[in-house]
């Protein structure tokens, strides 16, 4: 760059301008070849093996071209996974705001040494690997567990309850898992609140239900619903902890995906089940990208 | 505590007092498993209880004892800390080529490099294991290195460009109009400036690798198992104290980290 602010201060000034223009669009390719590396990447592993994937659903298991495995998704066993799955995401994703958005307020509204200790002990979950808290669930709820064991000697139940290898254990689990996802988005928002427009909404009279509502909510609606969301797509592919609280009776449709290549070999029908996923998380992410965008233009 | 309520609209003492508790139990739900399995892990017994009857190592003994869980050990760390380095240099190459070019273009390619964390894991594994068999690459630690790589982009891509979007860029110009080639300016200059977030971004890749478990599930096997899939066929097929200690040792490695990472935060809130 030196040896150009030198030499174009000499007479050929046009020429000089050709070179700064050529150095620029260099030095933009340059700066564009910089992600070459990982785009490359991200092709070779993601995307050709996933649109590999999608490909194979195409063809039934005679190799010709067809429905079959999208005909298929109709069977009952299929629509009970559906609607396992969906049901558990929902019922996770709802638990996750009731029970996050507290915490997240007060996260937000306490002096620092107490903020610093709820989100330590957000984090201290966010951090810690899923099997070990998976694990940890399994030992606290299973028969001869912490809580039975406790529930009997206190005399509250007399024979061990089922908590675990069942929908119960599934969701108590997924909820330990993904309430993080949900506190930290709307920590993040509560903090942008502008505390003077709840004053604002007290001097006009507003009652602290109707100032709540009117002017707190909908400004936290935007880390609600990406974290809702976030949760949400996670729950409908998410394996690790159904498999294991699970049981083998609280059947999800990444379950269903990996029993088709593991035990069945059925590349078509796992691939199908793969399209159908990709497509209800592609629209679950549209559907918090139209609230975002909502939320931000009432603004 | 919580600040005094300035105006009639903040929550009153009877309902703040609703507040601490309903946030305490929800704390409570959050830590307690992870720190039980601490004590449990201690356990003389044939069996996982609480509070131990009697105190003994025998289960931190049955895993540094077991030549199967070491290995499972060491083929995470020679998985993890591969997959760290390239993909803290690539992704921070990325981020700092994106960083330079805001436009259309800058959108579409931040878009792609979101996708591992958007497209469900499962799908990645299944596709991963698919193209890996035609291949020869399932059960290879290089296999294993790459699909990772992959899976860590899109968290050091976030995090060095967080660091990027609050770095003067006058810095780095001016370094340019010193004489310093691009490359220079680069290590010299900008990279030290940002070396948090670069150091983030590593710790972020080698935790996405070493916690790993669905791709691992589908591609590591035999000789190349990593920690996370033998744990999980141990969980899945009998509740076996001896994850019980090393589940204590990955919370303890959590603690460390998180007590480090607050330090380093006090340091640098000092340095402003």
């Amino acid at each position: 760059m030196n040896d150009i602010a030198i030499s174009s201060s000499g007479k050929n000034g046009r020429l000089n301008a050709d070179t700064l223009r050529r150095k620029e669009v260099m030095e933009r390719f340059g700066a564009t070849s910089l992600t070459f590396p990982g785009l490359f990447l991200i092709a070779l592993v993601l995307l050709v093996p996933v649109l590999w994937l999608f490909w194979l659903s195409a063809y039934d298991a005679a190799g010709d071209l067809s429905w079959a495995n999208y005909e298929r998704m109709g069977k009952s066993i299929y629509v009970r996974t559906f609607t396992t799955t969906f049901r558990i995401a929902i019922i996770v994703t709802v638990c996750c705001a009731i029970l996050g958005y507290p915490v997240a307020y007060l996260m937000s509204q306490a002096g620092r040494r107490l903020s610093l200790v709820i989100l330590l002990s957000v984090l201290l979950p966010f951090w810690t690997s899923v099997l070990v808290r998976t694990y940890a669930w399994l030992v606290l709820l299973q028969r001869t567990g912490l809580i039975n064991t406790w529930l009997q000697s206190w005399g509250i139940i007399d024979t061990p309850l089922a908590l675990v290898h069942n929908e119960f254990g599934t969701i108590i689990g997924m909820i330990h898992v993904m309430l993080p996802f949900m506190i930290l988005p709307l920590y993040a928002s509560m903090k942008a609140v502008d505390p003077s427009l709840m004053l604002a909404a007290s001097n006009c009279g507003a009652t602290p239900t109707t100032a709540f509502w009117q002017i707190y909510f909908p400004q936290t609606v935007s880390g609600l619903s990406s974290g809702a969301g976030l949760i949400f797509v996670l729950c409908l592919g998410f394996f690790v902890t159904p498999v294991l609280l699970g049981g083998g009776r609280t059947y999800m449709w990444a379950m269903q995906i990996a029993d088709n290549i593991s035990l069945y070999g059925n590349w078509g029908a796992a691939s199908a089940l793969g399209v159908v996923l990709v497509i209800a998380t592609a629209m679950v992410l549209l559907a918090v990208q139209f609230v975002l965008r909502r939320a931000g233009g009432s603004k | 505590m919580l600040t005094e309520p300035v105006t009639r609209t903040q929550i009153t003492r009877g309902q703040r007092l609703w507040l601490y508790i309903v946030v305490a139990l929800v704390m409570i739900f959050l830590v307690v498993p992870c720190l039980l399995v601490v004590p449990m892990s201690f356990s003389a017994g044939e069996y996982l209880e609480f509070p131990p009857k009697e105190l003994s190592l025998r289960w931190y003994r049955a895993f540094l004892g077991s030549p199967e869980w070491l290995n499972a050990l060491w083929v995470s760390v020679r998985v993890a800390v591969p997959t760290m380095i390239i993909a803290t240099i690539i992704g921070t190459a990325a981020a700092w080529g994106l960083h330079r070019r805001t436009d259309i273009f800058a959108t579409g390619v931040r878009g792609i490099f979101i996708l591992p964390m958007l497209v469900p894991l499962i799908l990645i594994a299944v596709g991963v294991f698919f193209v890996y068999a035609k291949v020869g690459l399932n059960g290879t630690i290089g296999g294993l290195i790459l699909a990772h790589t992959m899976l860590a982009l899109p968290f050091v891509l976030t995090a060095v460009g967080s660091g990027l979007s609050s770095f003067d860029m006058a810095l780095h110009e001016a370094s340019r109009s010193l004489g310093a080639s691009e490359l220079r300016a680069f290590l010299s200059v900008t990279l030290p400036q940002i070396r948090i977030s670069v150091m983030s971004g590593a710790v972020f890749a080698f935790v996405t690798s070493f916690d790993e478990v669905v791709v691992a599930l589908f591609v590591s096997s035999g000789e190349n198992e990593t920690l996370t899939r033998r744990m999980f066929a141990n969980i899945r097929d009998q509740v076996d104290p001896t994850v019980a200690a090393i589940s204590s040792l990955l919370v303890g490695m959590v603690i460390v980290g998180m007590i480090v990472f607050l330090f380093i935060g006090r340091d640098e809130s000092q340095e402003h």
